[in-house]
C-alpha cells in the first residue's frame, strides 16, 4: 500500500522525466539528416495562419490596457512625459512574450497536439515507424523549429501592434500628446529589451511545441484520448511558460542593468 | 525468398498484467502463418512486438541474426525495411492521397526518380485493384479500399516479411475471400513470409500453411494447418470450430462450475478439413504442401470428408 502511494505521488516526476527525455530526443533529431524542409515550411505556414489574427487581436487590447494602467499611474506621479516609454517597456519586455506564449500554446500547440494525437490513434505513427521512418525526425523536429520561428515573429508582431495600440489609446482617449509619447520612446527601453523578448519567444515556442508533440504522440484510448492530450498540452504549456517567463525575466534583470539618464 | 522469424521465450506485460508469457515459435520462411486467439489475448500486441513497436519484458525475436527486442534503434529502423505491415484500418496518412501514401516509403528510402516511382506505385495499385482511386484521400474511401491501399503501401518496398493485422475486420464475406485469395497469390509471387493475425475461422481454415493459437496468456499450439484442424486439444478444437462448449468462456476462461455443468456435453465431431486455397493461376506455391500430407506422415486419420472440397467445415455467410 505504501509503495502504491509513493509510486502515485512520484508519477508526475516520471512524466516530467519522460518529457525531458523526449526533449533530448528532439534535440538529437535536430541534427539528423535529411532535414524535412517541406514539412517545416508547411508547418510554419500553418502555425502562422492559425495564430497571426488572434495574436494581433489580443495585442491591441493588451497595449491599450497597459496604456490605461501605466498612464493613470504615471499621471499620479506627475510624469506624463514618460507615458510612452513606460508603455514600450511593458509591451516589449513582458506583454509581447506573454501574449505570444498564450497564442502559441493555445492556438499552435493545441493544433499540433490534436494533429499528432489523431495520427497516433489512427496508427499512422506506428505505420511510419514500421516503414523505417522516425516520426521524431520526420514530424516533430520540423514542428518544433516552425513553432520557434513563428513565436519569434509573433513576438515582433505583438510588440508593434501593442505599441501602436497603446499610442492610439494614449493619444486619442487619454489626451496624451503624440510628441511626448514618441519622444520618450527610448527613455527607458533599450535594445537588450528587444533581444530578451525574442529570446523568450524562442524558448516559449520550443517548450510549447515539445509539450504539444509529446502529449500528441502519447495520446491513447481512442478519440477521447486525443481530446485529453490537447487539453493537457495546453494546460501544461501555460504553466511552464509562465514559470519560465518569470525565471527568464529575473535572470534578465540581473544581467542587464536598467537604463539610467 | 522470405526470412524466418525466431521467437524465443517472449513475454510481455502491461503493468502487472501479463499479456502472454514464454511464447516460443519459429515462423517458417516463405510460408503463410495465421495467429489466432480469442479477443483480448494480445494478438495485436504480439504483432507489434515482432516489429519492435513494443518492447517485450523478456525473450528475443530474431530476424536474420538481429534480435529485435534488444538491438539499437538504428538497427531496428534498418531491419524494419524488411517488413511490410498492414494495420487494422490501413493506417494511411490522412493528409496524403493514396498515390502519395503508397509512394511514401519509396520517396523516403530510395533515390528513385518520379517516373520510376510512378511505375512501381501503379503496379502495386493494380495488384490490389485500386487503379483509378490514386487521387482520393483516405477519408474519402471505404474501409475495404483503405485496407487494400495499406496493403499496396506495405508491398511497395518488396518486403521479405508481411505482417497483417486483422485483414477481415469490417470486410464483407466476398471482399474477405478476395483479400484471402490476394494473400495466396502474393505469396506465390513474392515468396515473402506472411503472418496474419485474425479471428476469422473460415480464413484460418483455408488460407494458411501454419496456424498458431494464443490463449490464456500463452501460445496454446503452433504448427501446420492440418495438425491444428485435426487436433483433439479442447481449446484448439473449440476455437477452430467456433463452439461454446470448451474451456474458453465469454469473458476469459470458464470457471470450475461452468466447466462442471458442461462436462457431460459431448463436443461435436471434428468437421472435415477443407482444401487449402490455391493461387488463382493454378501453379502451386513453393511452400505449399499436398493436401493430407501432414496427416499421413504423422499417422493421423483426418475427419471424414476431409480434403474433398475447399469449403468443407466452413460456416456459410460468416
Amino acid at each position: 500500500m505504501a509503495s502504491l502511494t509513493t509510486s502515485r505521488a512520484l508519477a508526475p516526476i516520471g512524466t516530467a522525466g519522460k518529457l525531458f527525455a523526449f526533449g533530448l530526443d528532439v534535440g538529437r533529431g535536430l541534427f539528423r539528416r535529411p532535414f524535412q524542409l517541406r514539412e517545416f515550411l508547411q508547418q510554419a505556414w500553418f502555425i502562422a495562419s492559425v495564430t497571426i489574427v488572434p495574436t494581433a487581436l489580443v495585442a491591441i487590447p493588451f497595449g491599450a490596457v497597459i496604456a490605461l494602467q501605466v498612464g493613470g499611474l504615471i499621471k499620479q506621479f506627475g510624469a506624463q512625459s514618460f507615458t510612452g516609454s513606460a508603455a514600450v517597456l511593458a509591451v516589449v519586455r513582458e506583454a509581447g512574450p506573454i501574449a505570444t506564449s498564450l497564442l502559441i500554446a493555445g492556438a499552435g500547440g493545441s493544433a499540433i497536439a490534436a494533429d499528432l494525437g489523431a495520427r497516433k490513434i489512427r496508427e499512422e505513427l506506428d505505420a511510419m515507424m514500421v516503414l523505417g521512418i522516425d516520426p521524431i525526425q520526420r514530424l516533430v523536429v520540423p514542428r518544433v523549429l516552425a513553432c520557434m520561428l513563428v513565436a519569434v515573429f509573433l513576438n515582433g508582431l505583438v510588440s508593434v501592434v501593442g505599441v501602436i495600440g497603446g499610442y492610439v489609446f494614449n493619444v486619442v482617449l487619454q489626451d496624451g500628446t503624440p510628441g511626448a509619447y514618441l519622444a520618450s520612446f527610448t527613455a527607458l527601453a533599450q535594445l537588450p529589451d528587444l533581444w530578451q523578448g525574442m529570446a523568450k519567444a524562442l524558448v516559449f515556442g520550443l517548450i510549447a511545441a515539445i509539450v504539444a508533440c509529446y502529449k500528441g504522440m502519447n495520446a491513447g484510448g481512442g478519440p477521447k484520448g486525443v481530446g485529453d492530450a490537447v487539453n493537457e498540452s495546453v494546460v501544461i504549456t501555460f504553466m511552464l511558460l509562465f514559470v519560465v517567463n518569470f525565471v527568464m525575466s529575473a535572470i534578465y534583470m540581473q544581467l542587464v542593468p536598467p537604463k539610467t539618464g | 525468398m522470405g526470412v524466418d522469424i525466431r521467437v524465443e521465450e517472449l513475454s510481455k506485460s502491461f503493468g502487472k498484467q501479463l499479456i502472454w508469457g514464454d511464447v516460443t515459435l519459429t515462423i517458417p520462411a516463405g510460408e503463410v502463418s495465421v495467429m489466432l486467439g480469442p479477443s483480448g489475448t494480445g494478438k495485436s500486441v504480439f504483432l507489434k512486438t515482432l516489429i519492435g513497436l513494443l518492447k517485450p519484458d523478456k525473450g528475443s525475436v530474431i530476424i536474420e541474426g538481429t534480435d529485435i527486442a534488444s538491438c539499437s534503434e538504428k538497427d531496428l529502423y534498418e531491419i524494419r525495411k524488411l517488413f511490410g505491415v498492414l494495420f487494422q484500418d490501413g493506417a494511411m496518412f490522412g493528409s496524403m492521397n493514396l498515390f502519395d501514401n503508397v509512394a511514401f516509403p519509396l520517396r523516403e528510402h530510395t533515390k528513385k526518380g518520379e517516373s520510376e516511382i510512378r511505375n512501381i506505385v501503379m503496379e502495386k495499385m493494380d495488384l490490389v485493384g485500386l487503379i483509378g482511386a490514386e487521387d482520393k484521400l483516405p477519408g474519402e474511401i471505404s474501409g475495404g479500399m483503405r485496407k487494400r491501399a495499406g496493403l499496396a503501401r506495405a508491398l511497395v518496398l518488396d518486403p521479405e516479411i508481411l505482417l497483417i493485422d486483422e485483414p477481415d475486420s469490417g470486410l464483407d464475406p466476398v471482399r474477405t475471400s478476395f483479400i484471402n485469395q490476394l494473400f495466396i497469390d502474393l505469396n506465390a509471387q513474392i515468396d515473402a513470409t506472411f503472418l496474419i493475425v485474425t479471428h476469422d475461422i473460415n480464413s484460418t481454415r483455408t488460407v494458411p500453411d501454419n496456424i498458431g493459437l494464443l490463449y490464456h496468456k500463452h501460445l496454446a499450439m503452433f504448427g501446420p494447418r492440418e495438425m491444428l484442424l485435426s487436433s483433439e486439444e479442447p481449446v484448439v478444437r473449440q476455437f477452430l470450430n467456433a463452439q461454446t462448449v470448451g474451456p474458453i468462456g465469454m469473458s476469459e476462461e470458464k470457471d470450475a462450475d461452468e466447466l462442471a455443468a458442461e462436462k457431460d456435453i459431448e463436443m461435436p465431431p471434428l468437421p472435415p478439413i477443407p482444401l487449402q486455397l490455391e493461387p488463382s493461376n493454378g501453379i502451386p506455391r513453393r511452400s505449399q504442401r499436398p493436401a493430407g500430407e501432414w496427416c499421413r506422415t504423422n499417422g493421423i486419420t483426418p475427419p471424414p470428408g476431409s480434403f474433398e472440397s475447399s469449403n468443407a467445415g466452413l460456416t456459410p455467410g460468416s
